[in-house]
């Protein structure tokens, strides 16, 4: 196929020419054969077919991935939109009926075509396709209706409006509910129905009000309370020990006292803060707002429990604008509730933050000082290449090997011999001998090692014979050498190697859930108890958060939002760390680009 | 004798450069007396990369402070004889050696001799310029750096005396703090110099060190070694015949890794006693 193309070079053309250019017709010749005159064979382009099959690999795969994010974005961002409420009227001639009424309202979220197994002859005979499609309905309440979501045959539905004073409510349990407002019974029994002016404002202070309490009540029981608590804990088990010795020592007596009598100071300082913190969750109940569903039902809640409120069909464009962005916010800092399935994502961020940190931090040193003394210092010969083999196999082992060796190690033979040696009062509650931000870590460094020793082994290659030579030749050793030029000079390509390892091991989700990954974390790794840092805490990760809300949470359904927008985050976490390391490896290369002549 | 050098007219015409620089050869070497003529003493030294020798058998003496010229075709060895007296081959595995090198009658090899002091005593330059990528400045004061000077004034001295000492320092004291990368390529080759000859070493090891310039870097270079031979013995490999005999007060002749003569450059380039030398300087074969 490209073998002819040159078969009709013609031999007598350059002559014709001028012969002043005599050489260069004859390179013009070769170049173009046909362009030199009127031939009247045809010459075939010269063949580059593979340019349109390698750059048709790059487009499919780049077409994946460009699908694959815009579909996350669309579904992860669009959660936070507010949309109208409508209220659905359904014909009366239809059977469709919502616990009995023939009215429904909610959030239209899906419209598609109705499996064909689930419709009638007579809607498959239909001359109308809009009796063939079918609506999802999110209606929230699922204290009243047992059901957030619903399904609706479109051809049923005679009219559709959107009710300007109906209400969405998130609230602390249940999840949304969308109603429309009767009144508000005030604690000291007054009531303000919805009709009167007054009662959006106060319905606003209200929720400010509890929202500010729930705030209140969280710092009390959270920090005060579990500050007290940790002590308490470390103190109770010193009571413990005394407790277990038999004979004790005049001087163990007086310690023992000691213990006991701070026992009973935090006790004392413990009752008013739990007792302040009760009066808080009392108050929370006094008012109540009622309300009536969409069948006609009244219903009523307290106003502590709620958690915010919006008119959905009397937001503006930059109502809904605020709205959203509020939303994002709320979800990135806030704490999941429910199983998970509402509220925020942050202690599943901040946990994969730290973990990915503190796997940097351990990885880094280990896999470079590993490289240099595979490079730089091992005498290079058969066992230092199988040694190199085994490394780059190593990266590809599974990486719940990995987890179970984690598990294995560290957090029964490491962690156990810790909890023996340091923790042995608070035995047999492991202390470190369960999974933990540290384990978990130290695992997934582990896995991603091998990534960091090729990287560097190879930048470290990449560093010139001359500039060892020279700095040699300068009368240093060889690690003042490595120290100060050649490991300078690597920094970019080590680098790289930890952008690898990172974007691999913030994303990997199989081994955490053996070494320390959990659905929902009490307490966050880092916080302001002493000893900030609590490297033996359980911890919260997003990949795991996507596996436990999509795969394991009652109502799947529900949690499919959250999914999305979850994985969103993940993928903009991994870019962050990503981006960060690549903006210090573009630093370093400026500072160390070798030049050229 | 340097009074009337003038770098610009000397690059652009190099014959006449050649004939004065035999002149200067010719005085430096009539002083040859006042010196130690056996700086660095080669004895019945042998070389092997694993087991092929690459050198025989080479016994010579270069003279402290003077000029001595390796040249030879390539392969011959010189590079090897050259990076072996500061034991820069020991980075290679599988060598070895019969014979000694010395340098001030004491071997290279001597086991308690640390082959950091050694390398200490002896600058080097290399044919590919090889800066570090560090600033201007710190690239001189590496060798101190790593020998635990790290005295500001010391450093500040040292850079000076080593650029001006190198030619170098008009051009570059107003950007010390930049990168050594942007320098040109004969700049750079002579801050190799600088930085080789910061550490006030006893001898000065050249290997190929025009090789990549082009005439008029070359003739700063030549220029240079012209005046660093007051201080340092200098040994020095070429390809080029014209080069050796310009800056060198004695050259040897390599053929094969055995030394086939050596002598007065004015001798080696005017009257060889052996045919092979003539074949070479010549132009005949090589």
């Amino acid at each position: 196929m490209f073998g002819v193309q040159y078969s009709v070079t013609p031999t007598t053309e350059h002559r014709t020419l001028n012969t002043e250019y005599g050489l260069m017709s004859t390179v013009l010749k070769q170049e173009k054969p046909s362009s030199l005159k009127g031939e009247n064979t045809p010459v075939k382009p010269v063949g580059e077919t593979y340019v349109w099959v390698t750059a048709m690999g790059l487009a499919i795969g780049l077409a994946m991935i460009l699908f694959l994010l815009a579909l996350i974005l669309y579904n992860g961002i669009g959660v936070f939109w507010p949309r109208h409420v409508a209220l659905i009227e359904f014909a009366e001639e239809s059977d469709t009926r919502f616990h009995g009424g023939t009215r429904a309202l909610g959030v239209v979220v899906l419209e598609q075509e109705r499996d064909v197994r689930d419709l009638t002859p007579e809607q498959i005979a239909s001359p109308h396709a809009v009796d063939r499609r079918e609506k999802q309905l999110f209606m929230g309440n699922r204290d009243a209706f047992g059901q957030a979501f619903a399904f609706f045959g479109a051809g049923d539905i005679a009219n559709i409006t959107y009710p300007r004073h109906v209400i969405r409510a998130e609230r602390m349990e249940w999840g949304d509910a969308i109603f429309f407002p009767l009144r508000i019974e005030r604690g000291d029994g007054r009531t303000v129905s919805a009709d009167d002016p007054e009662f959006e404002p106060l319905l606003r202070r209200l929720t400010d009000e509890a929202v500010a309490r729930r705030k209140e009540i969280n710092r009390i029981e959270r920090f005060q309370i579990g500050r007290i608590n940790l002590q308490m804990r470390d103190l109770e088990l010193e009571d413990r020990f005394f407790q277990r010795i038999e004979t004790l020592t005049e001087g163990d007596e007086q310690a023992w006292a000691r213990v006991r009598e701070r026992i009973e100071v935090l006790q004392a300082q413990y009752d008013p803060l739990a007792e302040r913190a009760g009066a808080l969750r009392e108050r929370q109940r006094a008012d109540t707002l009622v309300y009536e569903v969409v069948t006609g039902q009244e219903r009523q809640m307290p106003i502590g429990e709620l958690v915010g409120y919006y008119y959905p069909n009397q937001l503006s464009v930059i109502g809904k604008t605020r709205l959203f962005f509020a939303q994002i916010w709320h979800f990135l800092s806030g704490h999941p509730r429910e199983a998970n399935t509402e509220g925020g994502i942050f202690p599943a961020i901040f946990g994969t933050f730290v973990m990915t940190l503190i796997m940097s931090i351990a990885v880094m040193p280990f896999g470079v000082m590993a490289a240099i003394y595979l490079r730089e210092y091992a005498r290079q010969g058969p066992f230092v290449r199988s040694v190199r083999i085994a490394i780059n196999n190593l990266a590809g082992v599974p990486s719940i090997v990995f987890g179970i060796f984690g598990l294995g190690f560290f957090v029964y033979f490491v962690g156990g011999s810790i909890d023996r040696m340091f923790y042995d009062n608070a035995l047999p509650t492991p202390t470190f001998g369960t999974g933990g931000i540290l384990w978990a870590s130290l695992t997934l460094a582990l896995m991603t090692v091998p990534v960091v020793i090729v990287a560097t082994e190879e930048a470290l290659a990449a560093v010139s014979r001359g500039v060892r030579e020279g700095s040699l030749a300068c009368g240093a050793s060889k690690w003042q050498t490595i120290q100060h030029l050649v490991l300078p000079a690597s920094a970019p390509g080590i680098l790289t190697g930890l952008v690898l390892a990172m974007a691999r091991g913030a994303g990997e989700v199989a081994p955490l859930m053996l070494v320390g990954v959990v659905a929902l974390a009490p307490n966050l790794p880092i916080d302001g108890m002493f000893p900030f840092i609590h490297l033996e805490r359980k911890f919260m990760h997003l990949g795991f958060h996507i596996y436990d809300l999509g795969f394991q949470s009652p109502d799947s359904e529900a949690a499919k939002p959250m999914v999305f927008a979850t994985t969103l985050v993940l993928i903009l976490v991994v870019v962050v760390l990503n981006l960060a390391a690549i903006m210090i490896r573009n630093h370093l290369k400026k500072k160390y680009a070798a030049g050229t002549f | 004798m340097t009074a009337n050098r003038d770098t610009p007219t000397r690059a652009a015409a190099p014959n006449d450069v050649q004939q004065r620089r035999v002149a200067v050869s010719r005085s430096a070497a009539a002083t040859l007396e006042g010196v130690n003529a056996q700086h660095i003493q080669v004895k019945d030294y042998s070389f092997f990369y694993g087991p092929t020798q690459v050198l025989f058998d080479l016994t010579m003496d270069f003279p402290e402070r003077h000029v001595t010229a390796l040249i030879g075709p390539s392969g011959c060895g010189k590079s090897t004889l050259l990076r072996n007296i500061n034991r820069m081959n020991d980075l290679i595995d599988g060598i070895s050696h019969q014979g000694d090198i010395q340098i001030d009658g004491s071997s290279i090899y001597d086991p308690y001799l640390e082959v950091i002091s050694l390398r200490k005593r002896i600058g080097m330059v290399f044919q590919k310029s090889n800066p570090f990528p560090k600033s201007i400045y710190e690239n001189i004061v590496y060798s101190l750096r790593v020998a635990g000077r790290n005295k500001k004034s010391e450093l500040d001295e040292t850079v000076e005396t080593s650029l001006k000492a190198a030619a170098l320092w008009d051009e570059v004291k107003d950007r010390l703090q930049e990168s050594a990368f942007s320098l040109s390529g004969g700049q750079m080759q002579r801050l190799c110099i600088a930085r080789a000859i910061a550490n006030r070493p006893e001898i000065l090891l050249m290997d190929e060190p025009c090789s990549a310039l082009d005439p008029i870097a070359t003739g700063k270079i030549e220029d240079l070694i012209h005046d660093l031979k007051k201080e340092y013995t200098i040994i020095i490999v070429t390809h080029n015949m014209q080069q050796a005999a310009r800056v060198s007060d004695k050259t040897a002749f390599l053929y094969m890794g055995q030394l086939i003569e050596y002598d007065e450059t004015e001798k080696i380039f005017m009257k060889p006693s052996e045919a092979q030398t003539e074949a070479y300087v010549s132009g005949r074969f090589g």
